[in-house]
């Protein structure tokens, strides 16, 4: 149970986990990364998923990176600008840069994109990119990664983030200061809006727990997390990005 | 006659469950979220512009005013539409053409309101964006949306009005050399005016409740809109758009809307049966 943004992949990874050991029986559920973290530590749960690094209160329990989701920052595939810097992206969502054209773009208005509040993915580039820095009320607020996508694809001076792994042709994922979003960059770790997903369990795991983990960290899990768009474990070495594993 | 008595004291529990969820879900909502209510201020909660939620700050002031201006547009629309159509229903055409019509306009109150959503995004938000700027996700695709949603109620219950009103009416105001139109206008119209506004509040409730299709069309900013090009965000949709993952203070920000929501919708409902019991009487 935990995160909504790991949830669609923690089902995918039951599911075939279920084929492969018919025996086991794996219920996943969301609720967003602090009830995961909870309902571990209450015994509610076996496994929390989090998509935010384990707080300092949280260490007595492991947490182990599954995969890795890198966030872009997409427009239209028409809009002429093909790299942002952060301060400028910054500048763009908290609505202090109105216009493309003194970022180097068209002369038009920024049609602002964000995701609603209490999402993941909204809090994890609140986090990587702003800061400190409010993203705009005057945002347009989508409830998805899929309707952000819609939307951007639509029209031709809007803006907004989603994952990695769900950019299509429809969009243009832009550069960040001067690094494109892809895995190479990732596992050199030259490309910095990445975050963890993580699954939290407690210190001594029961047997079906260890052998989920042993499925999802070989290689039939890792590719298919590989093959749902985000950036494996084994192609990151040591510390990642985003924060470390605790244990 | 034992048997009379027990089939009327079962209906009876029949009723009261149906009403005892009402009151249940009532309890429910405000026992959630009053709270958070009194625990950010009920001035700051109701007048605040500042919804950030994860950081504690829960001002729906835009949102009621994103309401407001999404049902006002929806009543431009949909009210002068909606009893022009009851009037030629009623009066200007024979019954067999108003028996023809009228199940289509029932057919209008049958379609779920995502596919007037979704009606919306994919063909009035473009022509919108295209035509008159902005992002096209607007109070103005908002009020278009709902002003055709709200048609069926305000048509119906107009009808009925008219339908009513006794034929002694009519052929009075005929008798008197008045022409067809300025029976309807002088004479019918004013005397089913009550049932009309009460139609016309009715059509409000539906306006102010309306989610799914709002979502897909208003863009859900959380501002007050400054021109019916710009984005809103109303009480529904900010329950709807936020709910997945709203947990503790956040979940129950949620409720509190809500409760606002079942107020004004109370008084709404109020104002409506006031109104079409003065008619009775």
């Amino acid at each position: 149970m935990g995160s909504t943004s790991v949830q669609p992949f923690a089902e995918s990874l039951a599911e075939e986990y279920m084929v492969h050991y018919p025996q086991e029986k794996i219920y996943v559920q969301g609720g967003g990364s602090s009830a995961g973290i909870h309902a571990v530590r209450s015994e509610a749960a076996q496994i929390g998923m989090s998509s935010r690094p384990l707080m300092p209160e949280e260490k007595d329990l492991i947490a182990i990176p599954i995969a890795y989701d890198a966030i872009t920052v997409i427009v239209h595939p028409s809009n002429p600008l093909d790299n942002l810097g952060t301060e400028q992206i910054r500048r763009i969502f908290s609505g202090q840069m109105k216009n493309w054209g003194p970022a180097g773009g068209r002369n038009h208005a920024i049609t602002l994109v964000t995701r609603e509040e209490g999402s993941g993915t909204r809090e994890a580039f609140q986090h990587l990119i702003m800061g400190k820095t409010e993203i705009s009320l005057g945002a347009l607020v989508q409830d998805s990664n899929g309707a952000i996508r819609q939307l951007v694809a639509d029209d031709p001076h809007a803006i907004g983030y989603i994952s990695l792994g769900l950019v299509t042709d429809q969009v243009k994922a832009l550069k960040i200061d001067g690094v494109e979003a892809n895995v190479e960059n990732i596992k050199e770790r030259r490309y910095k809006i990445v975050r963890p997903f993580l699954f939290v369990f407690k210190a001594s795991p029961e047997r079906q727990v260890k052998n989920f983990l042993d499925y999802i960290l070989s290689p039939p899990g890792q590719n298919l997390l590989v093959q749902e768009g985000l950036v494996s474990v084994t192609t990151i070495s040591a510390t990642p990005p985003g924060g470390a594993p605790s244990k | 006659m034992i048997k009379e008595k027990f089939l009327e004291k079962s209906l009876f529990l029949v009723a009261l469950s149906s009403i005892s969820v009402l009151a249940l879900i009532a309890f429910f909502i405000f026992e959630q979220g009053v709270p958070l209510i009194w625990k950010a201020g009920p001035f700051s909660f109701l007048l605040g512009e500042r919804w950030f939620p994860s950081q504690g700050s829960f001002g729906i002031f835009p949102m009621i005013v994103g309401s407001f201006w999404v049902t006002i547009g929806a009543l431009i629309i949909g009210v002068p539409l909606g009893v022009a159509c009851a009037i030629f229903l009623c009066e200007l055409t024979p019954a067999a053409v108003s028996a023809a019509f009228r199940p289509m306009i029932q057919l209008l109150a049958a379609i779920p309101s995502v596919i007037f959503g979704f009606w919306g995004l994919i063909v009035l938000v473009p022509l919108i964006r295209n035509y008159l700027g902005g992002p096209g996700l607007s109070v103005l695709a908002g009020s278009l949306v709902l002003g055709i949603m709200i048609l069926p109620t305000i048509i119906s219950i107009s009808e009925d009005s008219l339908r009513a009103l006794p034929r002694t009416l009519k052929e009075g105001a005929l008798s008197l050399g008045a022409t067809h139109w300025q029976t309807i206008w002088r004479v019918l119209l004013p005397a089913a005016r009550s049932g009309i506004v009460a139609s016309i509040i009715l059509g409000m409730g539906r306006a102010i409740g309306e989610t799914m299709a709002m979502i897909m069309v208003l863009g859900n900013a959380v501002q007050m809109p400054d021109s019916i090009l710009s984005s809103t965000r109303t009480l529904t949709t900010n329950i709807g758009i936020e709910m997945g993952y709203a947990t503790g203070d956040h979940r129950q920000a949620l409720f509190a809307t809500g409760v606002v929501l079942f107020f004004i919708i109370m008084g709404l409902n109020t104002l409506a049966l006031v109104i079409s019991g003065r008619r009775r009487s």
